[in-house]
């Protein structure tokens, strides 16, 4: 505890640091996934293809991508922009599918609904297919957000600094404190962002903030890894 | 592109293929760990799973279970466990299955949970035991989603298993930590892709049992109006 109290600001400085790279990743993957995922729901014949290129890449371990991106972007490897490109890869494989999923769960009676109610096809999209695959996207995102935090501490090993350095040092040192205190922090991290990703779901969508689909649950058994 | 020709060298060179520290040999540790991971896995998670699945008792609690573990940084997880148990292969072993267990307990109860109701309530009408009901007709039916739960957990392990060389162990992981310790960019980078090529492999060949398991489902029988 002494430890923690002494070198607050150090593990301040990290906990900030790795909650940016998380967050700037799940937000670049989410982006990328959002309309690609609708893409795929909307051409039957894509999809295949889509679920295909989105498993290999979902396969890629993730400190693999942290070690190759380097060599084939140019960048140097401790820079930060290979683990950012890299985890967000990964989160846009994870959402790909649940994006597809969310627009594919929703009811054809109800596009068919509002088209004869005299929604243009871009309101459609944005006024009703988005808001009813809502609840289905934030369940995705949660499940991505959590293992983005998971897996940023997997690049401490090729030396970027993150929480997880906090175990490489302390292992370095044999110190069980510093270990502690870095799994603590991610967890309280992945909690946070959960709670918040929830909270910003329960704002935007307060029709369904609580049920979840079995999609959804479904989804959740593909899970995460570090 | 002098970093692609390097990987391909560090790969084609034979003097990186056999012997102990050989791709062949690390490949092989690295199956095992896997291996001994999902089994150990299986056997505790997959009855709880079962069992959840079966009675609907505990779900939610099974849920912010696996979500708690799955938020666990499995390189922490395992520094813990070395500096208490020491450096071998126990600390790894028990890492890695706290990796494995989410998907294949999520798979396991969802999977039961994907089961029709009216079939279960048909299966006991008929005067099916508790066991039987599980055993002749839930199981049968959330097989491709428990495959599907043991597909996402090997997919896990294989390449988190990286980390055990990191605390002295074998596996794939060692050519990643050996490479950056000595700033050899072509070892880290053939590893990285031998750990890819085995995660695809693998993947493939439980993407072919997720089919199995679904092709052996009983066909639906067209109902007649």
């Amino acid at each position: 505890m002494s430890w923690f109290l002494d070198n607050f600001d150090y593990v301040r400085e990290l906990f900030v640091r790795h909650a940016w790279i998380s967050v700037l990743s799940t937000l670049i993957g989410f982006a990328f996934a959002l309309p690609v995922g609708w893409f795929a729901n909307e051409h039957p014949r894509l999809r295949g293809a889509s679920v295909f290129i989105v498993a290999i890449l979902y396969t890629i371990p993730s400190i693999a991508m942290f070690i190759l991106l380097p060599g084939l972007l140019g960048t140097p490897i401790l820079s930060v922009s290979n683990v950012v490109v890299a985890l967000a890869i990964y989160a846009a494989a994870v959402m790909v599918r649940s994006v597809t999923d969310a627009f594919g769960s929703v009811s054809p009676a109800v596009l068919d609904a509002a088209s004869a109610a005299g929604f243009s096809r871009a309101q459609r999209v944005f006024r009703v297919e988005l808001p009813l695959a809502g609840p289905v996207l934030l369940a995705g995102l949660r499940v991505v957000s959590v293992s983005t935090v998971s897996m940023l501490s997997v690049a401490s090993l090729i030396g970027v600094s993150n929480l997880g350095s906090l175990f490489t040092d302390g292992f370095r040192r044999d110190f069980l404190t510093e270990i502690v205190v870095g799994i603590v922090a991610i967890v309280v991290l992945a909690v946070a962002l959960d709670l918040l990703i929830n909270l910003v779901g329960r704002l935007l969508m307060p029709w369904a903030s609580a049920q979840q689909t079995p999609r959804a649950r479904i989804s959740l058994a593909r899970g995460s890894r570090a | 592109m002098s970093v692609v020709s390097d990987t391909i060298d560090w790969l084609t060179d034979p003097i990186n293929r056999t012997g102990p520290d050989g791709f062949v040999n690390r490949t092989v540790e690295h199956l095992g760990y896997t291996a001994e991971t999902i089994a150990i896995a299986a056997v505790i998670a997959i009855p709880i799973g079962l069992w959840i699945g079966h009675t609907g008792r505990f779900r939610s609690a099974a849920v912010a279970i696996t979500g708690a573990f799955r938020a666990l940084p499995t390189l922490g997880l395992l520094i813990l466990i070395v500096l208490f148990l020491g450096i071998g292969l126990t600390p790894t072993l028990i890492a890695l299955t706290v990796l494995a267990i989410p998907p294949l307990l999520a798979g396991a109860y969802s999977g039961l949970e994907s089961v029709d109701r009216q079939t279960i309530d048909a299966a006991r009408a008929m005067g099916m035991t508790e066991m039987q009901i599980l055993r002749k007709v839930e199981v049968p039916l959330a097989l491709p989603i428990i495959v599907g739960g043991l597909r996402s957990a090997v997919l896990q392990v294989v390449a988190t298993a990286t980390v055990a060389a990191y605390v002295g162990l074998g596996g794939l992981g060692r050519y990643l930590i050996d490479g950056q310790a000595i700033s050899d960019y072509a070892q880290m980078a053939g590893g990285s892709v031998l750990v890819i090529l085995l995660a695809l492999v693998l993947d493939g060949l439980f993407a072919g049992l997720q089919g199995a398991a679904t092709g052996r489902r009983p066909k639906k029988q067209p109902t007649t109006a």
